[in-house]
This record gives C-alpha cells, structure tokens and sequence, in this order.
C-alpha cells in the first residue's frame, strides 16, 4: 500500500506539489486526473524517486521510502514519451528489468509480457521501426514484465489517436486488473481515467483536491471547480 | 523534517553523486598529474626570474600573437570550407567507398610535417602564407569531416522531410534546420581545428620560414635557442590565456545550442539518387583528388627505385627501416587505450552535470592541445621525478600522446551524450539499473560509436607523433616518423627514397588501421 | 650440459665434499662482502648516456659492446630532440640530472651549459688524441666529433654549364653565381648558423653584413632547413641551385647511399666559407658514479669507438688515431682552415647578429 503524506516539492524554487496527500490500497488502480500544469508528472516521479520532496513523506507498507533510490524501490514508471531505449531489441528494452533483478534468462518472461500485449513475435525488432501504437505496449510490457509492486503510468494514452485509444484502454484495464497490479495513472483525459482506475484523485495547481469513485465525485464535489471539471 | 531543496535537476543526480566522483577521479588524475602538475611547475619556474623591458618585445609579441590568431582563424574557416562537400557526401547518403573515403581524408593527418613540406615545395608551394594555410587545410580536413559526420548522419531525416513538406528549399532547411542541429560538432571540430592551427609549429617553420612566426614558434626560439625561460614561459602564459577564453566561449555555445532530440540510428542513411548521385561522386572525388596530390608526388618519389625493398634491409645505419612499424604500433595502442577510457568517463562527467564545474572539466581537458609542446615537454622534465622519477620512462610517449588524444574523443562523445533525453536513463533507473548500470547499459553502447571516432584520431594522432615528445628525453625508440626524418636528415638517393617509401608505408598503415576501427563495434548490445 | 663422458675421476668422499662446499661458500661471501654495495669506487651496472635523436637513434647492441665487455656496465641511452633541447633539459634536472654522461652539446649551446654549471671537470686519459685545434682550455667537456659546414656543389652541373669552381666567398657574391647558391636560414637552421658565423669571422664585424647585402642582391636563396635545402633546392635533386650548403661529410654519403653504386662522388666540397662544429660529451655533476663515466668518455674517444664515427653519424672522429673509412679519404676534402668561433663569442653575440641578418636580408 503507498501513502503519500504532506508531500511538497519545489522545483528552482518554484512549488509544484504542494501538501499532497493520497493513498493507493494494494490491488488497487488510482487515476490522478488534473489540467495541463497540475504538477500530476511530478507526483509520479516524485514517487519514483527521480525527484526529491522539499518536505512530506513516502510509505510503502508503512515504511518510508523516501531515502531508497529510484533503482530500489521496485516501482515501475511508464514516460509519456516511452523512453525506450533506442539502441535496443524490442526484447530487449522488454527484458531489461528482469535483467537488472539478476535474471539471466528473460526469454520466456519476454514472451509472455509481449504475449499480454499483444505483441507476439515482436522480440527481434528495433524500436525505432515500431508504430506509436505497438511502441505504447513496448514500453507497458516492459514496465510490468518486472512484477513491481507499483505501476505508475504517465499519460499512457496520450500519445495516440482516438480509434487506438479507444481499443488500448480497454486492453490496458485488463492487463493491469488482471495482474492484478497496485496502479497510478496519471491523465489529462476524464474518460481515460474513468476507464482506466476504480478511483479517481483530482489534482489542481499542485494539490490533491478531492478523491473518490466518478460517482461519489459527481453526488458530493468539495467545490464548484470540481463539480465544473467532472462533469 | 528537514526542508530539502530539489535543485531541478532531479533527486537522480543528488543519490549519484559517488559515481559521479569515481568517474570523475580518473581523468581528474590523469590530467593533474601529467598536465596540470607538469606545468604549473615549469611555469612558475619561468615567471619567478621575469623581468619585463627588454627592447622592441611588446612590438614583436603583438605582431606575433596577432599573425598566430589571423592564421588559426583563416585556416579553420578554410578547413571548413574545404571539408564541406565531403562532409555533406557522406553524412547524408550512403554509397559504395564512403568508408574508404573517409579513411583517405585521415591520412594527410598523420604524415610528418617535414615529409609534407617537400612535396609541398615540389609542386611550387613556395615558402609563403599561402603554403602555410594549404598546409594547414591538407592535415586539417578529416577533424572536420569526421567529427561533423558523426552528429548529422545521425539526424532524423524525417525532420528534414518535414521542413521539405513545410515549404522550404534544400538551402533553407539546411541553413535554418540542419545547420542550427549540427552546431555543436561544427563548434567541436572548430575548435579543435583551431587548436592545432593555432599552435602550429612545423608547419609554420617549414613552410613559412622564420618571418612567419606564431607562439609556438616563439616560444620555442625563447627557450631552446635563446634560452631565455622567463620569456619563454610569459609567452606560454599569454597562449594559455587565449586558448582558455577561446575554449571558454567555445563551451558556452556548446551547452546553449545542445539540444536533445532523439537518436536515429546510422542506417536511415540511403544511396543517392538521381543528380545526387553526381553531387555526391563529384565531393567524394573532388576532395580526395585535392588531398592526394601532395601525396602523389611522395609515392611518385618513393617508386622511382628500390626503396620499399630496401626499407627490409638491415641499413648499417638505421637498422631495419621497416621495424620502426613495432614501436609505432605499440605506442599507437597504448595511447589509444588510455585516451579512450578517460575520454569516456570525462565525457560522462561533462554531460552528467551542467554548472560551471563540469565547464571547467571540459575546458581543462582541451587544454593540452593548445598549450605549447616546449612548455609541457620541460615541465614533464622538471615535475615528474616526485613521487616517484618517470622523466626517462618510455611511456611518457604515449601518455604524452594521450594528452592531445583525449580532447578528441570527449569531443566526439559529449554531442552524443548530450543527445540523449534524460528519460531514458531515468526509465533504465526505475527498472532496477543502479547509476554504474544506468552508464554501462545506456551511455556507454550510445555513446561507443562516436568514441571510435575519437579513438581512430588517437591512433592517428600517435602515429603522426604529434605532442610534446620532442621535448622529453626518452630511451630511444624509433617509431616511424622519427626513421622517417632520420632517412631525410641524411644526403644521398637512397637515403631521400626510403623517407619516401616508409611515409607511403606510414599513411598506407594508418589507412589501415582506421578503416579496422570504423568498422568494429563496442560490446555485444545492438549496432548502435 | 650434462656431464657424461666426464665420469667420476675419483670416488667422492663425503666428508672431504662438505669441505670442499663449505670453502666455496665462504670464499664466495667474502668475495661478495668486498664487492657488494655502492662504496667510494663503486660501480655502477648501467650508466645512462643522454644525447640529442640524431645519436641516439643509430645506437645498437655493438656500439657500446666494447665498453660493456671492458667495464661490465651495460649503457642507457636517452634521446632529446636536437642539442638546443638537450642542453635546456640538463639545466632544468640540475639538481636530479636524467643521466651521468651527456653528449652532443656543440659550441652554439655549450656556453649556456658551461655557466649553469651542470658539467663535472674530467680529463680523458686519450685527450692527447685529440687535435690540438679543437681542445679547450678548460676539461669541462671533451671533444669527441666534429663536422665540417661548407657548401657543396653539384659536379654534373658545373660540368654542362662549363662555370669555373668559385675560390672564395667573395666569387660567390659575384655575378656570375646570382642565383645559383642556397643558405639556410641561422635562426632555424643548425648549419645556416654556422655559416653565418664562418661569414662574420671572415669579413668582421664591419664587413659581414656588406657581404650578405651583395649575397642578397644577387638573389640568394634562403631555405628554412637543410631539408628543404638539400632535397628541394639543389640541382641534384631537380632544384636551381647548384650550390647549397651542406656538410664537408655529405658527397662521401652520396656515395654511400647511391642508387648505382660509384666510384666518383657526384658532388664536391667548397672550402671557402667552411666551419667547424665540434661536439662535446661531459660528465653531469650530480652523477652517482663520476669515475665510471670518466670510463665512459675515455670509451667515446678510444679509436674503436671513434672508427663508428664517420659511417653512423656522418662526422669526423676527434682521435686522430682512428682510421677513416675510404669513402671519406676519397671523396671530400677535408678543409684546412674552417672557421671556429668560442663558444663565449657565439653566446655574447648570437641573438645580435642574427637580428642583423634579418634586417640585412629583408631589407
């Protein structure tokens, strides 16, 4: 389970995240939804630990994490861009987390991450040669072939056009439920996050404002500017 | 709690501070030890005698330092402009012979300055500015069409494509598209274009002649022949000076126009087509038709007798010409190793930070290809018998060479590195890879292809000899440039046709041994 | 090896075989005992010789086999770059010097050396060898070769063009040679100084520069280095000009290094204008073992080593003892008169005159 208490960051003296608060109950998949500038990327990669809080804290099953470096804490991060990595194999760049774990032979785990997305037989691949699309599961396969105990996804959808969306939100739900994954996903999108989480936690000039499901949400907004957004 | 500040650039640099120091500490060494040391010493050993007034001085030092910049600046821009075509050719298409091409452009670079200057007067150069800066250009070339071609094959070419789409010509993208993308390297390949000429030494002696002399030659005519070391080490002290601001402007601009975009790789590269085809066969020859003629007359020269068969015999004088290929070769790779690993790791630590330390770095690690040779060789004789005496080791040859080697490959690394978004490494980080595995699995493989050019100018750049080894006393080892000028310095047909036959042998090892390194590939992961 | 065929000439006996071991051991430590260490007469079991790339570069395992077999003590060698570079280099490791015995000094840098104090007085013991006309008066350095700086000319040309040889350096400023003659220049060039100084003491210093004006109107070529002298400007390598200067050692290398082997040197020696550059080797003070280079320099002038003179380095040998090889007999002349200039004149006035020059010949 992943609490956040209080967290603040500053960034060259400007404060992106101010008092944040939130939790996200194993198994469970938490959308943060907010406009443009919210500070949603900065929770995420505060989470990660790619960024550091001024002041706040970070648990995971009640012990904090905020001194644990990025390449410890077992969480899995998905960049808006992807990120993957451009001088490897599709297999590769799928394989790589299992590799940093110790794991020398990756083959069949590979094959089974792309096997869920839909990506068979794509091992051998370059990067650079596959659609936004197929790069979009690259880079999911890649962050759950691992088994992290926290999948954050960053505007995961983002990138695509409106047809693909459509039919990868409904492939990504069930990836993630059945995994049975503890998620974060971070959108812009209201519909997105609708279908993507059980949860909804709306985040606005840096703070979390309300959380709820979309019904709770809709039946009591804390204040007009959600009530306006939701809707 | 405490409050903690993010600095911006994310936690990631804080927690990898430790590696960013055990990177760090090797070049940092390196360069203190067998540069920095060397040369404060022997420079406070010069200024503390200083006493400035002697007559006619400042009148002779600001014509001489104003010859040294006009020339250095005037050279470069004509490299470039002679380099240009080439480097066009072959990084925007690919094209049976373009490696073979860009070997050849390597080659003027590593012949004897001497062997050059007599073809050079063979074919009418007279002693003049104009032979110097032709001079200049000839071994100057392949700096640029080297280190320029790295960056811009590997631009998207669908950034081009979309400029094309957007309305503008093939000159207007390549002047407001291409043109700011390739900044860095143009400044790179500048700068170390300027470098060289600006410390130019035989090539302004030789084919100048005394009344064109730059600081280099100054300062050597100061300390050795007039043996006056204060004005000699003052001299160094207002080279040093320009190099420094030169390199100091220069790494500004760099960190400004740097920009990350995401990496192609090399084979996006395709044949040309069409009036292109032309184009492209009339640069590629062009260019090396002009580059070949001076060597023309040495291999015409070399094959007007037995030489090659005599470089095998044992000559009662000079041993066996051919053998001198051992110790070249040797001291080539030593060289190249060192200059590579701590390239490398300087690289890393220049792009791992921005701020004025990592400026500094980098300024510091170019300075020894603008600091005079006479300064660093006597400092190595005066400095380095502490802790322990290793003024009369062998190996000050390579290391020596090493010096001038290292700017070359950081670089050709650090527009590379620099290239790379942050996000990558941070994703290689959250998947599990600790900061030593973020370089080893992301930086180093990125960055191994543009290390091997910086590893083929080493190579070159040891063969040629070039660096302070003149001025430090070593056991005698005779590599090729110093049979080379060993045959020259004697009277006789036989003796003038084998320098001609081994420079051949030179430039044809050389071309060898570049064409091996541009095709080999750094670790298992991918061809990138 | 093994000892069959030897065969035991008497049965051992065990006890008289310890004693036998026994006494060998002792004699052996005690021999050692006398041996060991670095005592007041020690010796060394290398000494390091320092020279300029020229010498240094032609050594090989015979040259110092005579003295290593003599002495037992192996020799090092060190190169520097040419003898500007070697002298500065022994000033700057004064007080750690790089090696024990430092040869190739000539007169033009010797001065500088002698008043940084970096040589220990020795007297070879074969300086009687040694021609008087190039000793000096102090033992600070010795003498161990000399070379004759004088212009050369090409015989095939004077033959087609029928010019009669010129006498002096007056006829060379004649008409009949504008433009037939290369110098180098004295600031680059080693043998360009040398000639400059052989035109100062044959004219004065009231008469040089009328000289050199004369020189210059006639169109004097001035190449920047004996390369570019030897090789692009000489007739003989497909240059203009028919004379050049050179080396009184350069028409018996001609021979030696021809194509085609010859029995008559293409090219000739012109006495007029001829100077002698003498190097010297000296012991470096601060050396461990003085008495053993002194060994040393005693080898540099035995008529063994200085028989390897003239073929490797292309200079005279110093010991008038040492056989010339017959190339040398036969094909140069080897001048009578050159000029010398001490090394105090040269240093006093070097920078001076050269400046001189320049403004004679740029003006």
């Amino acid at each position: 389970m992943l609490e956040v208490k209080a967290l603040d960051v500053v960034i060259d003296a400007k404060p992106i995240l101010e008092n944040v608060d939130l939790q996200v109950a194993d198994g469970e998949i938490v959308a943060v939804l907010g406009p443009s500038g919210s500070g949603k990327s900065t929770l995420l990669r505060a989470i990660a630990g790619l960024v550091e809080p001024a002041t706040g804290e970070i648990e995971w099953d009640g012990v904090s994490i905020v001194n644990v470096p990025p390449h410890r804490r077992n969480f899995g991060l998905m960049f808006q861009g992807y990120a993957l990595f451009p001088h490897m194999t599709v297999a590769e760049n799928v394989g790589f987390g299992l590799k940093m774990a110790g794991n020398d032979d990756t083959t069949s785990q590979v094959e089974e991450a792309l096997a869920a997305v839909g990506l068979q037989g794509f091992e051998p691949r370059q990067v650079d040669s596959l659609s936004g699309g197929e790069q979009q599961r690259v880079a999911l396969a890649r962050t759950l072939a691992p088994n992290p105990r926290l999948v954050m996804l960053d505007e995961p959808l983002g990138a695509l056009d409106r047809n693909l969306r459509q039919q990868l939100v409904t492939d990504t739900r069930q990836l993630l439920e059945e995994r049975d994954v503890t998620a974060l996903v971070v959108t812009h999108d209201r519909e997105e996050a609708v279908a993507l989480s059980n949860r909804l936690a709306l985040m606005r000039g840096g703070t979390i404002v309300q959380t709820g499901t979309l019904e709770h949400l809709l039946a009591e907004p804390v204040d007009e500017w959600v009530a306006t957004f939701i809707s | 709690m405490d409050r903690r500040v993010d600095r911006g650039d994310g936690g990631l640099t804080r927690k990898i501070r430790w590696g960013w120091i055990a990177a760090a500490a090797p070049p940092a060494l390196f360069i203190g030890y067998f540069f920095a040391y060397p040369l404060i010493r022997i420079l406070t050993l010069g200024l503390s005698e200083l006493s400035i007034g002697a007559s006619g001085l400042e009148a002779r030092l600001l014509r001489v330092g104003w010859f040294t910049l006009w020339q250095a600046t005037v050279s470069t821009i004509l490299t470039f402009l002679a380099a240009a075509p080439l480097t066009w050719a072959v990084s925007s298409y690919r094209f049976p012979g373009r490696r073979l091409a860009m070997a050849l452009a390597t080659v003027p670079f590593v012949l004897p300055t001497v062997v050059v200057g007599t073809a050079f007067v063979a074919l009418g150069w007279t002693e003049s500015i104009a032979a110097i800066l032709a001079a200049h250009v000839f071994f100057n070339v392949a700096v640029v069409v080297r280190t320029v071609s790295t960056l811009w094959s590997r631009i998207d070419p669908r950034i081009h494509e979309a400029a094309r789409v957007l309305g503008a010509s093939e000159w207007v993208v390549f002047r407001k598209v291409t043109l700011p993308l390739l900044r860095p390297a143009i400044a790179a390949a500048a700068s170390i274009v300027f470098l060289f000429t600006f410390t130019s030494f035989g090539v302004v002696l030789i084919l100048g002649g005394f009344q064109y002399a730059t600081l280099e030659v100054e300062i050597y005519r100061q300390a050795v022949t007039l043996f006056d070391l204060p004005l000699a080490a003052a001299l160094a002290v207002v080279q040093l000076v320009g190099v420094t601001g030169a390199l100091y402007w220069y790494s500004r601009y760099q960190e400004r126009t740097a920009v990350a975009w995401t990496l192609e790789r090399g084979t996006n590269l395709k044949h040309p087509r069409g009036r292109a085809r032309l184009a492209v066969l009339a640069a590629t020859l062009g260019t090396l038709v002009i580059l070949a003629v001076p060597v023309s007359v040495l291999v015409s020269r070399s094959l007007s007798g037995n030489y090659y068969q005599a470089l095998f015999v044992d000559d009662p004088v000079v041993g066996t010409p051919i053998s001198s290929i051992a110790n070249s070769l040797l001291f080539a790779m030593v060289a190249t190793v060192l200059a590579t690993i701590i390239g490398i790791m300087a690289a890393t630590v220049i792009t791992g930070r921005s701020g004025q330390l990592s400026r500094w770095f980098d300024l510091t690690l170019m300075l020894p290809l603008g600091t005079s040779a006479v300064t660093i060789g006597f400092g190595f004789i005066v400095a380095l018998d502490w802790p322990v005496d290793i003024r009369a080791s062998i190996w000050l040859v390579p290391i020596a060479h090493a010096l001038v080697a290292i700017p070359f490959v950081v670089r050709s690394t650090v527009p590379t590195l620099r290239s790379v978004p942050p996000e990558t490494r941070q994703a290689a980080a959250i998947l599990g890879a600790s900061p030593f595995r973020v370089w080893r699995e992301i930086d180093l493989p990125i960055v191994s292809r543009a290390a091997l050019v910086g590893a083929a100018f080493a190579f070159v750049i040891s063969l040629g000899e070039f660096g302070a080894t003149s001025f430090i006393a070593r056991p005698s080892s005779t590599t090729m440039p110093t049979m080379i000028f060993r045959l020259l310095s004697r009277p006789g047909e036989v003796s003038f046709g084998m320098a001609m036959a081994l420079s051949v042998v030179l430039a044809v090892v050389t071309l060898g041994v570049v064409l091996a390194i541009d095709r080999a590939r750094f670790g298992e992961l991918g061809s990138f | 090896m093994p000892a069959q065929g030897l065969g035991p000439l008497i049965a051992p006996d065990p006890r008289k075989e310890t004693m036998r071991h026994l006494t060998k051991i002792l004699a052996l430590a005690l021999v050692l005992a006398a041996c060991g260490g670095d005592d007041q007469a020690g010796t060394p079991e290398s000494l390091t010789l320092i020279a300029h790339e020229s010498f240094a570069e032609a050594v090989d395992e015979e040259t110092f086999a005579g003295f290593t077999d003599a002495t037992g003590i192996t020799v090092k060698v060190l190169a520097s770059d040419d003898a500007g570079t070697l002298v500065n280099q022994a000033v700057l490791s004064k007080d750690n010097p790089l090696a024990d015995v430092l040869f190739g000094v000539d007169d033009t840098f010797l001065s500088r050396a002698l008043d940084e104090g970096i040589f220990r007085a020795y007297q070879s013991e074969n300086i009687d060898t040694v021609d008087a006309g190039l000793l000096r008066e102090d033992d600070l350095v010795t003498p161990i070769d000399y070379g004759d700086v004088c212009f050369n000319y090409d015989k095939a040309w004077f033959e087609e063009n029928d010019v009669a040889l010129p006498d002096d350096l007056d006829d060379l400023a004649a008409d009949e040679f504008a433009g037939l003659v290369t110098v180098e220049h004295p600031a680059t060039s080693s043998p360009g100084l040398a000639f400059l100084l052989a035109t100062i003491d044959s004219y004065g210093e009231d008469g040089w520069r009328d000289w050199w004006e004369r020189m210059r109107d006639a169109g004097v070529n001035v190449a920047n280095d004996w390369n570019t002298a030897y090789y692009s400007d000489f007739t003989r390598y497909g240059g203009e000009t028919p004379v050049v200067m050179s080396y009184a050692s350069s028409p018996p290398a001609e021979v030696i290094f021809a194509e085609e082997p010859t029995d008559v040197a293409p090219t000739g020696v012109i006495e007029a204008g001829c100077y002698r550059q003498v190097e010297y080797a000296g012991i470096l003070e601060g050396t461990n073992y003085p008495e053993s280079a002194g060994e040393l320099i005693d080898f540099l002038l035995s008529a063994e080593f200085q028989e390897r003179i003239p073929l490797t380095w292309f200079v005279f040998p110093a010991n008038q003892d040492a056989e010339l090889p017959t190339e040398f007999v036969e094909h140069t002349t080897i001048p009578t008169s050159p000029t010398r200039l001490s090394a105090e004149y040269i240093a006093e006035n070097r920078d001076r005159w050269i400046d001189e020059w320049i403004e004679v010949m740029e003006g």
